[in-house]
């Protein structure tokens, strides 16, 4: 048994040593949330889920593609939850080309809810050429692709301010504290009461930035509920098993001398 | 030989059996004699072979929803993740299963370094390990690369131009490799196409492994000849497997724990951008697993001999058995040795760490002292040690830790069958 409990000092030490060494190198510390999905049952807040949907529809996705998302999921269980009414309402409000018909013609048509997500232009070198040079990324697995992925982007979205002043900014570039490099070529998107919540919930620039992060963690990661689910009864099986094994190991090898 | 031995009842069985003795092969896998001794230290077999096939089975899966081209592959993933149902569960688990398989194969080697498993009349099963482990490194890397992010896309770019160094025929052989003149979607389809071919290779391999392993039996912690069966062994069940499972178990434990509640630590962020030709990613920088490697690459300042020096220091690992000359296999005999070998593990962890960061300043000096530390241990340490060293006395067996054992095997060996003949 002693030998066993150095394995797993050994196995501890080794594998919090190999995520220590991927989370070197940071210039600004983000700003920590306590976020409703972060820990070990994990869910995330319905309603915030709702208004940062509306928060990406009204102000990211005049820019941002978010290209991976069905209309269909956000109805789906451990998302925002919208009913099939309300998402088929919102599916509504695009267009999408379909098509050929009978005659060969492609045609517009309201979107469905098995529908992809209306982009918000139809490539890369058109958003490029809309936006100064600068692609808007794509957020579907946006809170993945950034390393501290919710705290950076929630930071990012308050860390606007006036640059120093040895600092000379071009046109159409902003001063971020939390960007790398601390130019982005976005500008501040959100400030207070930009959008009106139907809830009745104060539209402050942190609010709106939370519901947003929330809604872009669910998008990156829409199945984290039943991941976190599966994960605890997992661990429990696990442990039990464990414990029956090992006392039916003990069980049988105390027929011989030796230690086990 | 004991009451519980299978014999086939049937006509058919033992028609088959007389044929191909797969029926009573069972007998041989159960009583196989074990020594009673080993540690937890030596269950890590189990588990890489658990891993293996864990592997196999979540990557096939994954192979029936994934697709092996650049316009469609890092699309085809999110497809996984999102829509295939309980497709998140498989990646995540193949994904991580590959650091846990790593992690589990380096303490695997690491435990036969100290208690010289290596060593004679073991060296084939080390042999044919050492090529499952450079196998592994090149399934790994080839994973690595088909879900088409910035990270597989750049280190795909990286390693294929290592071959660039080749002398006269270099760009032939890359541009072989990428089947263009670039790393694109033929090179993706390629890699796909190995990525599926090497785990077999590697299962047969394992068969092999093991095979050679019951011709001689374990090496245990004290690391002498034991007879076999003798007071000394247990059989291999029940014994030997529920201590497997139990050890199994918990490694399941911290699996799980980065399968469901940290699933991209050890990944990069930028794995999850979509693979650009035209932006380079800051630090290209491979898995974990193969840090220590990719320092001592770097740390060479010629391209080629970096190359070189990269292969050497797994070639080295092969011709281990003829550089560590000493007799005693156990480094709890062997006190100098022991130090050194712990110097070695921190050497490796030295080389992991400084793969990681930027190939410039005191990181890449620390890198390249590492490097030269790791080739010294073994071309010149090793050898000369196994000369000098004064090594504590082994004992003849297990269950009576007696002293007087000859410090030479075969001595030892002979005065174990006097004592029984006496």
């Amino acid at each position: 048994m002693k030998n066993f409990i150095k394995l797993i000092i050994f196995l501890v030490l080794l594998t919090s040593f190999s995520s220590h060494k991927l989370l070197a190198e940071s210039s600004q510390e983000n700003l920590k949330v306590n976020w409703s999905f972060k820990s070990f049952f994990g869910t995330f807040d319905r309603a915030s889920l709702q208004r940062g949907y509306q928060v990406f529809n009204e102000v990211c996705s005049s820019c941002h593609s978010i290209k991976y998302l069905s209309y269909r999921n956000l109805t789906e269980k451990g998302g925002p939850e919208f009913s099939e009414e309300e998402a088929k309402a919102i599916a509504a409000n695009f267009e999408v080309t379909d098509g050929p018909d009978s005659t060969g013609e492609m045609f517009t048509r309201p979107a469905k809810l098995s529908d992809k997500f209306v982009m918000p232009y139809a490539n890369e070198e058109e958003a490029k050429s809309a936006n100064g040079g600068a692609y808007p990324p794509d957020m579907s697995v946006l809170v993945k692709a950034r390393k501290d992925g919710a705290d950076y982007i929630y930071s990012l979205l308050l860390g606007y301010e006036d640059p120093p002043v040895d600092i000379k900014l071009d046109d159409g570039v902003y001063y971020n504290k939390y960007m790398y490099g601390n130019n982005i070529k976005m500008s501040a998107p959100l400030f207070d009461e930009l959008v009106e919540y139907s809830d009745g919930t104060k539209a402050t620039t942190e609010q709106m930035a939370k519901d947003v992060v929330s809604f872009l963690m669910w998008a990156a990661e829409p199945h984290l509920e039943q991941r976190h689910k599966i994960g605890f009864r997992v661990i429990i099986y696990l442990i039990i098993i464990s414990i029956l094994v090992y006392f039916s190991m003990k069980k049988i090898w105390s027929r011989i001398e030796s230690e086990v | 030989m004991s009451d519980h031995e299978y014999v086939p009842k049937s006509k058919f069985g033992k028609w088959f059996n007389d044929r191909l003795p797969l029926l009573t092969l069972r007998n041989h896998l159960t009583d196989y004699p074990t020594p009673k001794n080993l540690n937890y230290w030596w269950t890590f077999g189990a588990i890489l072979t658990f891993c293996l096939v864990a592997q196999i089975i979540t990557g096939i899966i994954l192979a029936m929803h994934y697709v092996a081209t650049a316009g469609l592959a890092f699309e085809s993933i999110e497809h996984i993740m999102r829509d295939v149902n309980y497709g998140w569960l498989i990646r995540y688990f193949h994904a991580n299963g590959s650091s846990m398989f790593f992690l589990a194969v380096y303490i695997h080697i690491f435990r036969s370094l100290y208690y010289g498993s290596h060593k004679s009349p073991r060296e084939v099963i080390w042999i044919i390990g050492m090529i499952i482990y450079f196998l592994m490194m090149m399934t790994a890397f080839m994973g690595y690369v088909l879900p088409w992010g910035q990270m597989s896309f750049w280190a795909a770019t990286v390693i294929t131009n290592l071959f660039s160094a080749v002398p006269f025929f270099g760009e032939s052989i890359t541009n072989w490799l990428w089947g263009g003149f670039a790393v694109d979607s033929p090179t993706l389809t390629r890699f796909y196409a190995l990525h599926y071919l090497f785990p077999f290779l590697i299962l047969g391999l394992v068969i092999l492994h093991i095979w050679a392993l019951h011709i001689p039996g374990n090496n245990n912690p004290v690391g002498i000849d034991i007879k076999q069966p003798s007071k000394d062994t247990v059989p291999f069940h029940p014994y030997i497997v529920l201590k497997d499972l139990f050890a199994l178990l918990i490694f399941l434990l911290i699996f799980a724990f980065f399968v469901f509640y940290s699933p991209n630590l050890l990944g990069h962020p930028d794995n999850y951008i979509e693979a650009n030709p035209l932006v380079t990613p800051d630090h290209i920088v491979p898995e974990w697993y193969l840090l220590p490697f990719y320092a001592i690459l770097r740390s060479i300042p010629d391209k080629l001999l970096g190359v070189i020096a990269m292969f050497a220091s797994i070639f080295v690992l092969v011709i281990l058995p003829w550089l560590d000359t000493s007799k005693v296999r156990s480094a709890i005999f062997r006190p100098i040795y022991k130090q050194f070998y712990w110097f070695l593990v921190a050497d490796v962890i030295i080389l992991g760490y400084m793969g990681a960061m930027p190939a410039e300043g005191t990181y890449l000096l620390i890198a390249r002292v590492a490097t030269a530390y790791y080739f010294i241990h073994f071309l010149i340490i090793l050898p000369f040690l196994g000369i000098k060293e004064k090594t504590l006395e082994v004992p003849l067996s297990i269950t009576e830790p007696v002293l007087g054992g000859s410090s030479n095997q075969t001595m030892a060996k002979d005065n174990s069958n006097l004592r029984d003949n006496l």
